[in-house]
């Protein structure tokens, strides 16, 4: 009845290989909660699927000289069990937790989620910020990528044929560094973000000296606010910075008006999430814990 | 094209069985070995009734791919009880009226299980957040969360 072929790669080369013999009709199979979703709708027709995780590179995390890489198909929730990662990068961490539930979080990986390439995708509005670098492996090689200019477009990435993504690498941390990342859906859990918004700063006293902000589901991909983070750079924090700040979140949005949000409502929202997790950045960096409601 | 065979555990039991590559999990545990204790409500992974776990971990059956079952450690509901003995969190869904139906009912058990395996003294947010994955139409959830809540008190208390 169908052509469909199953393979577990065992290495990255051979997933590359398969990938490219599969000429285009070729699909990674991750944690499977989009692809599966996206086959039994009809949108996806595989002709081989290629599964990952038994390439133990892509299933686990490693830390070296305080820069973490983290297997494409590791599942969030082993992210989230792990002490260190989670300590230097809660925002990434809790950008990864928010994605579906405790059942979905169990196959759901952040590389899975980077390239589903939804514009609102919850963990890449923080790996966005966190600075990461995706690791892709193809037929002519391994390259590094800027995760900001990895998608392309709702849907769509910046992968060629036979082109995989094995890890995504976040940078060693200097000190007094944290994260956040904060969306906004009209429930509590379990749906998908009108407004995604993840902050990383490092901070010298109360002054912030470095920033990064990404930003989703107000544009086809997530962006890169470069003009957000200028405005936190130097600044305490204060009204005005954060004000600044949130214009320019508002300014770089180019959201669409469907069901979940307006144009008008995203555009706003965006700059009260700016705000909100940028604090949250920085009380994590002076030690005030927020944690949000998963019970392990 | 030929079916894939694969070599798994269910249940503590080693299993075998053949499929397509594009089967999921939950079909070949329902329409091939027979264990319909697993249902599907959705199939895309949004209502949890057909919760499994693999190798120690919590999963919807309708978005795993049958083959990936080879070489894995799979419980479903079907190994819950101890025999004839039920397990306390069965014995306390009947006793507290925690399902109507029953077809969500399955899921949660698998999903309360997991949790008090990792967490034996969850606060009421936690667990109804722990659960957000499993749909019920007819409870409204309040029993169903009364009775995670005392199951974990009773386990804490007999584990004294």
């Amino acid at each position: 009845m169908s052509d469909i072929q199953y393979k577990a790669a065992k290495t990255v080369r051979e997933a590359v290989g398969l990938m490219a013999a599969a000429k285009g009709k070729g699909y990674i199979l991750a944690g499977g909660t989009d692809l599966l979703v996206q086959m039994k709708s009809g949108a996806r027709t595989p002709g081989v699927i290629v599964d990952v995780k038994k390439i133990p590179e892509m299933v686990s995390v490693v830390e070296k000289n305080g820069a973490f890489t983290i297997g494409a198909a590791t599942p969030a929730a082993v992210l989230g069990e792990h002490k260190k990662l989670r300590k230097a990068w809660p925002g990434v961490i809790e950008a990864a937790n928010l994605i579906g539930s405790t059942q979905v979080q169990g196959r759901a990986s952040a590389g899975g989620n980077l390239c589903n390439a939804s514009p609102a995708a919850d963990s890449v509005p923080a790996l966005v910020a966190a600075g990461c670098i995706v690791n892709v492996a193809g037929p002519n090689g391994k390259r590094a990528v800027p995760v900001e200019k990895f998608c392309t477009g709702p849907g769509k990435t910046s992968l060629k044929t036979g082109e995989i993504v094995v890890s995504l690498t976040l940078p060693k941390r200097p000190k007094n560094s944290s994260d956040a990342y904060l969306r906004l859906i009209p429930r509590t859990e379990m749906d998908i973000a009108v407004v995604g918004v993840g902050v990383s700063l490092t901070m010298k006293g109360d002054t912030v000296t470095d920033a990064r902000v990404g930003l989703g589901a107000v544009a086809p991909t997530v962006l890169l606010v470069d003009k957000a983070a200028k405005a936190l750079i130097g600044s305490k924090l204060d009204d005005a910075a954060l004000d600044a700040a949130a214009e320019a979140c508002s300014a770089a949005c180019k959201p669409i008006d469907d069901k979940r949000g307006t144009i008008k409502y995203r555009t706003k929202i965006a700059g009260v999430l700016l705000k909100r997790s940028a604090m949250i950045a920085r009380d994590r960096i002076n030690g005030i814990e927020h944690r949000g409601h998963r019970p392990v | 094209m030929a079916k894939i065979h694969i070599t798994t555990t269910i249940n503590g039991a080693p299993t075998e069985f053949l499929c397509e590559p594009q089967q999921t999990l939950l079909d070949v545990l329902r329409d091939q070995l027979g264990l319909t204790g697993s249902k599907e409500g959705c199939g895309s992974g949004d209502c949890g009734a057909c919760t499994v776990t693999i190798d120690g971990r919590l999963v919807c059956s309708c978005l795993v791919l049958a083959p990936e079952a080879e070489g894995a450690k799979i419980e479903t509901i079907e190994g819950m009880a101890d025999g004839d003995t039920l397990h306390p969190l069965q014995k306390k869904f009947i006793e507290m009226a925690a399902l109507q139906c029953g077809i969500c009912t399955p899921g949660f058990l698998m999903a309360s299980k997991s949790l008090l395996e990792r967490n034996p003294n969850p606060t009421e947010t936690e667990v109804r957040y722990w659960l957000a994955g499993n749909l019920c139409r007819c409870t409204g959830y309040d029993k169903i969360i009364t009775a995670v809540l005392d199951v974990a008190a009773e386990m804490r208390e007999s584990a004294r």
